[in-house]
């Protein structure tokens, strides 16, 4: 299953999301190996310079919270955070929760009720803006978050501001937690939809890690309409038998499943 | 208070940079003056609370104080999870301004009153709640509340006239302010409506009722110590607000007494039920409620007893307007 177009950076980002994940038994594991490409193209490329103490860096907000885990794995890999921090996943006493809390070196923002992160990164890139800066303001955003009319709130002011510092990036994966999303509230044309309000709307594959990195830079961030990176995505990607499967929204692994996943990974246990 | 409470606001953008205005399409004939003199700095987001909220805690983790403005339900209510998991849980410097306390927009409906806005903000821990009881206090509590690092919630009442005799003022967060020394009866107040509470207790001193009024316009950071040191005066004290009765003033006043062991009975006015559909000016419904000076009178006259002997009749309301 694993296709030559994620990086090494993804790899080793997918192995600690099964390693945490198996290791505190929770689930939302499908929801970040959905992300880890994408997040591997931020953390280990687009933001490769980024200094987490600078005032004036580019902003990251995980707007789909849920999928922490894939985050804590790239600050992890970047040495933001420690391994032994990373390993206090979900345990008590702990700043590594399901959701990113932004107490951790590296979160910017607290999430995880959908539909808040891109109102923030609005703001945020508002401030870039007043402040003459060049830094810019990344969101990830679910597809089902798009079912959420304050989303769209942030949508219509950003694209009435030309907000072009802020880069709007869509997991498409086509699944939310009770459904499929054609099936629960149909969400397309997503591309159509941003278009319409405005956006500068780009169909990117979300397990290139190096196309979306070109992507990324080939934007203009300085004037213009806000970007969208609409990412086609695989829900659960790496695992087959999680691939575009609902349970594993929720589902935590069994022994047998968790070695089957490492195994696919390339990562023999 | 609006217009003093944006008049403030512009001298204090004058000094500092980092205060923003932002709306949700509310406060024509309000926030001109400072939309004219920084237009850079105010904007209208259009009628969307919750990503006005979004933008402000956004905007402030960059370094700015904006201020996000609208009536009261509609600055607090619709945005209220924006403002639990945005400014409060970062502890950000984002300024909540709700125009209109209880029925002030008495002929627009239940929408448009604001009757629970002061508990549900209370019960955040992270966030100051003030409601300024005039134009004076509306404008120093602004002057000694504006820089704090966390988030504040203003309810602020369209009043731009009535003062209330005594107050001059005053405030200071943390601490309530008391006006008289009466013993019979503790008036407590928070908001335009401690106007009513004002003229209550000059229609009770006429039938020899003694009572001092508390000002409580810092609801959070609570002012406890000067709560439960007039409490422990008085056997019976009156909490004043237009509000809902739970979670509010005198939510907070019953804990006081609560917690702090004090023998002093404590009657709370306020909105009782919810407001049917009958809608009238913010006089009617508060008399129709219970809380305006009348009503706040004969409930402390039947707790209390009237001294003054029956058969009195209310004089007119009077001495309370300034200029």
């Amino acid at each position: 299953m694993n296709e030559k177009k994620g990086s090494e950076f993804s790899r080793k980002i997918r192995r600690i999301i099964l390693e945490e994940a198996m290791r505190a038994r929770v689930g939302h594991i499908g929801s970040a190996l959905s992300i880890a490409d994408l997040i591997a193209s931020l953390y280990g490329d687009i933001f490769s310079s980024l200094d987490p103490c600078d005032g004036d860096r580019d902003r990251f907000i995980l707007s789909k919270g849920h999928a922490a885990l894939a985050l804590y794995a790239a600050l992890y890999l970047k040495g933001w955070i420690t391994r032994e921090t990373l390993s206090t996943y979900c345990c008590d006493n702990s700043m590594v929760g399901v959701h990113p809390e932004h107490g951790l070196a590296g979160i910017d923002f607290c999430s995880g009720s959908l539909g808040h992160g891109l109102s923030i990164g609005a703001g945020a890139a508002l401030a870039g803006r007043l402040r003459a800066s060049a830094r810019r303001v990344f969101v990830l955003v679910s597809d089902a978050e798009c079912n959420e009319g304050s989303l769209w709130e942030a949508v219509m002011f950003a694209a009435h501001h030309k907000l072009a510092n802020l880069v709007a990036i869509i997991d498409l994966n086509g699944q939310q937690a009770f459904g499929y999303t054609g099936q629960v509230l149909d969400l397309s044309p997503m591309a159509g939809r941003w278009r319409a309000f405005g956006w500068d709307v780009h169909e990117v594959d979300g397990h290139d890690t190096e196309g979306f990195s070109r992507a990324i830079e080939a934007l203009d961030t300085t004037k213009g309409a806000p970007h969208v990176m609409i990412a086609r995505t695989t829900f659960g990607k790496g695992v087959s038998y999680m691939e575009s499967q609902i349970k594993w929204h929720y589902w935590p692994m069994s022994d047998m499943e968790y070695k089957k996943a490492l195994d696919e990974n390339g990562d023999n246990v | 208070m609006r217009r003093a409470f944006i008049k403030t606001l512009v001298t204090l953008a004058e000094r500092d940079e980092r205060i923003l205005l932002l709306t949700g399409d509310l406060g024509y004939m309000t926030l001109e003056p400072f939309a004219e003199r920084f237009p850079g700095r105010f904007f209208n987001v259009g009628v969307a609370e919750q990503n006005m909220v979004g933008l402000a805690t956004g905007l402030a983790e960059a370094g700015f104080i904006p201020f996000v403005y609208s009536i009261a339900p509609f600055a607090c209510l619709r945005p209220y999870e924006f403002i639990r998991n945005g400014p409060i849980a970062h502890r950000l410097p984002v300024r909540i301004v709700g125009v209109g306390g209880g029925f002030e927009y008495g002929h627009n409906g239940l929408s448009h009153y604001a009757l629970e806005d002061i508990g549900v903000m209370r019960i955040q821990p992270g966030i100051s709640v003030v409601a300024p009881a005039d134009v004076e206090q509306a404008r120093s509590a602004l002057e000694k509340t504006w820089g704090l690092p966390g988030p504040v919630y203003y309810r602020i009442g369209k009043d731009e006239k009535t003062l209330i005799p005594g107050l001059g003022g005053r405030f200071e967060p943390g601490r309530a302010q008391t006006i008289g020394d009466g013993t019979d009866v503790l008036l407590i107040a928070t908001g335009a409506i401690t106007t009513e509470a004002a003229a209550a207790v000059a229609l009770l001193a006429e039938r020899g009722i003694r009572s001092t009024l508390m000002v409580v316009a810092s609801v959070q950071p609570s002012p406890v110590d000067d709560i439960a040191r007039e409490l422990a005066k008085v056997k019976v004290a009156v909490t004043v607000e237009a509000h809902y009765i739970a979670g509010g003033l005198g939510s907070l006043v019953a804990e006081v007494a609560a917690a702090g062991g004090i023998s002093c009975k404590v009657i709370r006015l306020g909105v009782a039920e919810t407001p049917g559909c009958e809608v009238g000016s913010q006089a009617f419904l508060q008399r129709r409620h219970g809380i305006d000076a009348a009503g706040i009178t004969e409930r402390i006259e039947r707790a209390v007893g009237s001294r003054a002997g029956s058969g009195n009749i209310l004089p007119e309301r009077g001495g309370i307007h300034g200029s």
